[in-house]
């Protein structure tokens, strides 16, 4: 337990005493916040999930695809 | 199609050229930060502990605006390349999941103490927590270089028809694979370069305005000879790199010299430029309009023999032409016909598998595994789809390693004037020099991943999937829409990235 809070201590005294670091953080967690709550959500969806359900209409799917791409 | 495969392919090459802004620093500047906290342990000098302080938050601002660049790459990989990633199955994921584990427990946690742990902990546990946090970054870049190497070089796994999914049949050969292991080192060692000339170029800037001329001058003295190994490992590792190429995508090869007929003791053009009007079968244009060429190299270098015969584009493209082994290789349309018989060897199982009927499954799986080699070429219409951009490699290519030797010379000098002790101050060219290095090194760095990734064209995953089968069915209009998202947000992240950078080098040490 006494190292739980000299853990919990030691992140909380860093993040407490950062400058620049604040700065930092503040522009990684913008920057996460639209890649997986904007981004991801609404712009990169998965593609196969949305054609197909479950592991063999998906595998059904690729092979729909790939014949109407072949070059016969 | 067309226009989705482009605005698909520019929008990974941006998002992979934007990521790889970030990384060559981290690995480069991590190792001189953890040299120089070293020299401090070993000294208890303060001001090593200082310059090694100024150092860490150059990085710290890199590695935060860089931090899961990478991850859009993955969104991308299931939307716009979800053909690639079912087909790819767990060979692509296994080394990614151990690259997302590696990265988050060792460089989390390990960065926390390098960054939060001054003065908390003992100088020897932060100094392992640098070097370990450095070696974190290293092993995470090891896995990512990994399925790039296999998508070079398919092997370590047999395809599934009832999944239609390539499954890792051997974990050591994928991790192991002679591409992957020398693109591994060949990568690393290169941004240990790009470390260098950004802590060179940054002190330098500081000598030149006459502030803090120790640190900056101790700063060089590490990050000089430093650069000198790095340059020296890159340059061996992609005589290494180009060895491969040679055995593995010998198309690559070709492009990246602008060879359209093969020869036996073929040179190597050391500076040319490229007829616009050669064009593929072309028998009557000259390749290059100019060029300086060093006799045998390019059939020593390829083969590690000076009489070897190293095949043209046309050669691939006819096929037939002398091998080391004395095989014959086959002509472009005979691969192709032979993929075509894989693709549809494919189809005629499934179909006979809904059906019941095992003797048609039994034969058509026969088929299949006799061209698979060979499947992706099934999808090829016009054999001039199998010729990657040659201006653009041969270009990249020269553009590298010219530009990438210069960096010798600019990091023996000033090892040599730091070894003479003769003041930097007073060759303010060398100063000079050494700022113009920092973009130089990033450009070098891109060229290289343009030689490699251009030049594998139209592969995605080598002879088994061109980029024209591996894209989604998507509108091109929605991946415009992304890649201009991204421009702005890479335009925005990039402006946030070097104000602060610039700022906290104005504050200096």
């Amino acid at each position: 337990m006494n190292v739980l809070k000299k853990i919990f201590n030691f992140y909380y005294q860093g993040f407490r005493s950062m400058t620049l670091g604040k700065t930092l953080w503040l522009i990684i967690l913008i920057k996460l916040f639209i890649m997986f709550a904007i981004l991801k959500i609404f712009f990169f969806p998965n593609f196969l999930s949305s054609k197909a359900d479950g592991e063999n209409e998906k595998a059904n799917y690729i092979i729909s695809e790939m014949e109407k791409r072949t070059n016969k | 199609m067309e226009d989705l495969i482009l605005w698909s392919r520019a929008q990974f090459a941006l998002t992979a050229i934007y990521h790889w802004l970030f990384v060559p620093l981290t690995l480069g500047l991590g190792v001189i930060i953890g040299i120089m906290e070293t020299a401090y342990y070993r000294s208890g000098k303060e001001q090593w502990k200082q310059i090694t302080k100024f150092w860490m938050k150059i990085f710290g601002i890199n590695f935060a605006i860089g931090v899961a660049t990478g991850i859009i790459l993955e969104f991308q990989f299931g939307t716009n390349w979800s053909n690639y990633s079912w087909f790819v199955g767990d060979i692509f994921g296994a080394p990614l999941a151990i690259e997302g584990i590696l990265a988050f427990f060792m460089e989390s946690t390990f960065i926390a103490i390098m960054f939060f742990g001054w003065n908390k902990v003992s100088k020897g546990f932060h100094l392992a927590s640098t070097w370990l946090t450095v070696f974190g970054a290293s092993i995470s870049a090891l896995w990512i270089l990994v399925a790039n190497g296999w998508m070079q070089y398919p092997i370590g796994m047999t395809f599934n028809p009832d999944t239609v999914r390539n499954e890792m049949t051997d974990f050591w050969a994928v991790a192991l694979s002679p591409i992957a292991i020398n693109k591994f080192f060949h990568t690393v060692t290169s941004c240990w370069v790009v470390g260098s000339a950004a802590c060179i170029g940054i002190s330098s800037w500081f000598l030149l305005k006459n502030r803090h001329t120790e640190m900056a001058k101790k700063s060089i003295m590490i990050a000089a000879p430093f650069g000198i190994i790095g340059i020296l490992l890159t340059i061996y590792t992609g005589d290494g790199s180009a060895y491969q190429v040679a055995q593995k995508q010998p198309m690559k090869l070709a492009a990246m010299e602008g060879l359209y007929q093969g020869t036996t003791k073929a040179p190597l053009v050391a500076v040319g430029i490229l007829n616009p009007h050669e064009k593929v079968m072309n028998n009557e244009a000259k390749p290059l309009s100019f060029e300086i060429k060093i006799p045998y190299i390019l059939s020593f270098l390829g083969y590690r023999d000076v009489n070897a015969f190293v095949p043209g584009i046309n050669d691939l493209l006819k096929g037939g032409y002398p091998t080391q082994d004395g095989s014959t290789p086959l002509s472009a349309k005979q691969k192709m016909e032979s993929g075509t018989l894989a693709v549809k060897a494919l189809s005629e199982y499934k179909l006979a598998k809904r059906e019941n009927n095992t003797y048609v499954q039994e034969k058509s799986l026969q088929t299949l595994k006799a061209n698979y080699s060979n499947f992706g070429y099934g999808f090829i219409k016009d054999e001039s789809q199998l010729v990657p951009n040659v201006a653009l490699t041969f270009y990249a290519f020269r553009f590298m390693v010219i530009f990438g030797s210069a960096f010798l010379l600019l990091f023996s000098l000033l090892t040599y004037f730091n070894f003479k002790k003769i003041s930097y101050e007073r060759y303010r060219w060398l100063l000079y020099s050494g700022i113009i290095g920092i973009p130089v090194a990033y450009l070098v760095s891109q060229s290289g991943w343009i030689v490699a990734e251009v030049g594998r064209q139209p592969w995605v995953i080598q002879d088994l999937m061109p980029t024209f089968s591996a894209v989604s069915s998507l509108e091109a209009s929605s991946v415009i829409t992304t890649f201009v998202i991204f421009c702005v947000l890479f335009t925005v992240l990039l402006i946030a990235e070097l104000s602060i950078m610039f700022k906290q080098i104005k504050k200096g040490f």
